[in-house]
């Protein structure tokens, strides 16, 4: 028995190193014998638009043998050199089928992948095969140069808007510098922001006033800070505590310079404290559990939301509702809208937090500014209702224009 | 304190250090460093149990858990901000003297004398620490809030407000071929006629709805108002889908931690 199990293997053995052989004789007498492709054609090499420069885009008419006639064509090799003389140097590659290759360039000089600005520059695709020995080089084309852009041609629409924007600000800031009274509609919130500071005063409890995790650049910080000058020189009148819990050490450092200046306004310098406004932890959910703890221990009769919010905002509105407090909430990060909307008593939505910064501010530029948005929203409105009508009838011409390239 | 209160926190430390024991048991002869292994896994079931204890009161379990959080958080921030920031990508760029004696990789080709701005506008920043030239923090203050905004402008022009017009560009009659081909094909699959078109005026009336709610300078009445109105209730449904869908995956945070307790540290194949 064992001696047949021998013979089996041997006989197995033999059998399929033949197999071996032949296979790998027919796979090199392929690789061997198979015949050059046709070359691309109609090579073009040009510069990037609307870039910092380092960059150039190549097309051409893909080889007669990529998909169709030998179908030998497995991926086009790119080249490029500094002068036409000089050995080339494979910068890329891309697959069958493709007729486009941009050549986009790192900044450090002393990578392969640099690509200098302003110089003569040449370029060949060769058409490789599945040998890569067996390959058809195209023309060489050249000298194309790369060069960097001042103005970014696909973001004329943003030049548009901002110009357009600023200067309706400029005009309605103009008009209210003059005292022309600019109407405001009034937003329930804010009415409540007077209500709720004269409670807690009655009450002899602390304003607590939360910036969320926003940071100092953001713009629902900024418009926040307007909204702490409001309260905090109202505060400062009513001699009210104010608590302002901060998770970004510069938002602590401008809150504590608003109010500031707030008390001095207010004729109470004396009054102001550092210890109103001070830093926890620029942790999420550490910052939340020692706001939650502030709201039991210290019970506020107000807590005031108003900047940016992630996933805290529903545990901080509850337990602010749990400890018995007035909410008013203001975020313009949508998706913590529903949070505030169903635990705070008052919420403003959105833009509404910028609004209400211009209307409890009363200063000229502020309500310049909200009647210019006012008036691009009505901007918006107009081009929409074109801009529907133009994709009923097909007219991409104008919808086009409005479409920002990167 | 009272004594009720004290026999209560001597009962759960004896809990937990049972605990302890008993996780450093089962991890015998699994893993290398069972004792302490087996204290990591009962001190994160403490924290935990310590946190969630805020949903009866506030008390002493989770005042400690939260201090705790807090003190490690803010050291922990303090220290990435100095070594990160200052050691990591600073002085590399600067100094090779420094780098030297914090042993950091100086970079010499990255050497650039606008990396000396940010250090300036620090140490006017930390000006704030002087009685008599606090004031000066002001001018780094003033850089950051106005620079980032004005850059703040421009994307946000971009992206909310010229990318939100365009994307409202949507045919309200789509590939209409008159009304009775319209009623003989009518679908309600989601790339049906019916459906795509219901969703393009759903999308043309919810924007301008929803812009003529936000309008601040003339007054919600009349007509306007009404449109106001319909704006307010498109968002508030919005807001209802998102509530619906965020809650979700808080339950799945939920069920994270539970599962943590039941089978990590209590043991149980649940």
């Amino acid at each position: 028995m064992r001696y047949i199990f021998v013979i089996f293997s041997l006989v197995l053995l033999t059998f399929s190193a033949g197999l071996a052989q032949v296979d790998t004789l027919g796979v090199d007498s392929i690789l061997l014998n198979i015949a050059p492709p046709s070359p691309i054609s109609n090579l073009t090499v040009y510069d990037k638009a609307n870039d910092h420069g380092h960059a150039l885009i190549l097309e051409w008419t893909p080889s007669p043998d990529d998909g169709a006639g030998m179908n030998t064509v497995m991926l086009y090799e790119i080249f490029r050199s500094e002068s036409p003389d000089s050995p080339f140097v494979n910068v890329g590659s891309v697959p069958l089928g493709n007729s486009r290759y941009d050549n986009i360039g790192i900044l450090e000089k002393e990578s392969r992948d640099y690509i200098p600005d302003n110089t003569d520059l040449y370029y060949r695709v060769d058409a490789v095969t599945i040998n890569p020995e067996v390959r058809a080089s195209s023309e060489v084309f050249g000298p194309v140069r790369s060069y960097s852009n001042w103005f970014h041609r696909g973001r004329v629409p943003v030049l548009l808007a901002v110009l357009i924007f600023g200067g309706l600000m400029m005009y309605f800031v103009t008009v209210a510098r003059k005292g022309a009274e600019l109407y405001v509609r009034p937003l329930a919130g804010i009415s409540a922001v007077d209500d709720a500071i004269g409670r807690a005063t009655e009450m002899g409890r602390p304003i607590l006033y939360i910036f969320g995790l926003g940071t100092a650049d953001m713009i629902s910080t900024i418009a926040s800070f307007t909204i702490l000058s409001r309260v905090a020189k109202q505060v400062a009148e009513y001699q009210t505590q104010l608590i302002v819990p901060c998770y970004d050490p510069i938002v602590m450092t401008v809150a504590q310079e608003v109010v500031k200046s707030s008390y001095l306004d207010a004729g109470h310098p004396d009054a102001y404290n550092d210890d109103m406004v001070f830093y926890i932890t620029t942790n999420q959910f550490a910052y939340v559990a020692a706001v939650n703890g502030i709201m039991l221990r210290e019970l506020p009769a107000t807590n005031i939301y108003m900047g940016k919010f992630y996933a805290e905002s529903l545990i901080l509105a509850e337990t602010g509702a749990v400890a018995g407090s007035i909410q008013i909430a203001g975020t313009d990060e949508v998706g913590q809208l529903p949070f505030f909307i169903i635990a705070c008593d008052y919420t403003l939505i959105g833009e509404e937090l910028y609004a209400a910064s211009a209307y409890l501010g009363r200063e000229p530029i502020m309500l310049g500014s909200l009647k210019a948005q006012d008036y691009a929203k009505a901007a918006v409105i107009i081009l929409s209702i074109l801009g529907i009508i133009a994709a009923n009838f097909g007219l991409t011409a104008f919808t086009n224009i409005f479409k920002v390239l990167d | 304190m009272k004594r009720s209160t004290l026999i209560l926190m001597g009962l759960v430390v004896i809990v937990f250090a049972l605990s302890w024991i008993f996780k450093a048991i089962s991890f015998h002869g699994v893993e290398e460093h069972y004792v302490l292994q087996g204290f990591l896994v009962t001190l994160a079931a403490f924290l935990t149990l310590s946190i969630m204890s805020f949903l009866y009161r506030d008390n002493p379990f989770y005042k400690f858990a939260e201090h705790l959080f807090v003190g490690i958080s803010a050291a922990f921030w303090m220290s990435m901000g100095f070594w990160s920031t200052i050691v990591g990508n600073l002085i590399p760029r600067l100094s090779e003297g420094l780098s030297n004696f914090f042993k950091v990789h100086y970079i010499p080709g990255d050497y650039n004398i606008f990396f000396y701005i940010p250090v300036i506008l620090g140490i006017l920043l930390l000006m704030r620490l002087s009685r008599n030239y606090g004031w000066i923090s002001r001018w780094s203050l003033a850089f950051i809030v106005g620079t980032t905004a004005g850059l703040n402008f421009i994307r946000y022009l971009r992206s909310d407000f010229i990318n939100q017009v365009s994307a409202t560009y949507v045919p309200l009659l789509v590939d209409w071929q008159g009304i009775g081909h319209f009623f003989s094909n009518l679908s309600l699959s989601a790339s049906g006629q019916f459906i795509m078109m219901l969703a393009n005026w759903v999308i043309f009336l919810g924007v301008m709805c929803g812009i003529i709610y936000f309008f601040f300078s003339k007054e919600h009445t009349g007509m306007f108002g009404r449109a106001s109105r319909v704006g307010i209730w498109i968002l508030m449904i919005t807001f209802g889908a998102s509530f619906g869908y965020t809650v979700m995956g808080r339950i799945s945070l939920l069920v994270g931690r539970i599962t943590f307790l039941f089978r990590d540290w209590m043991g149980l194949n649940i």
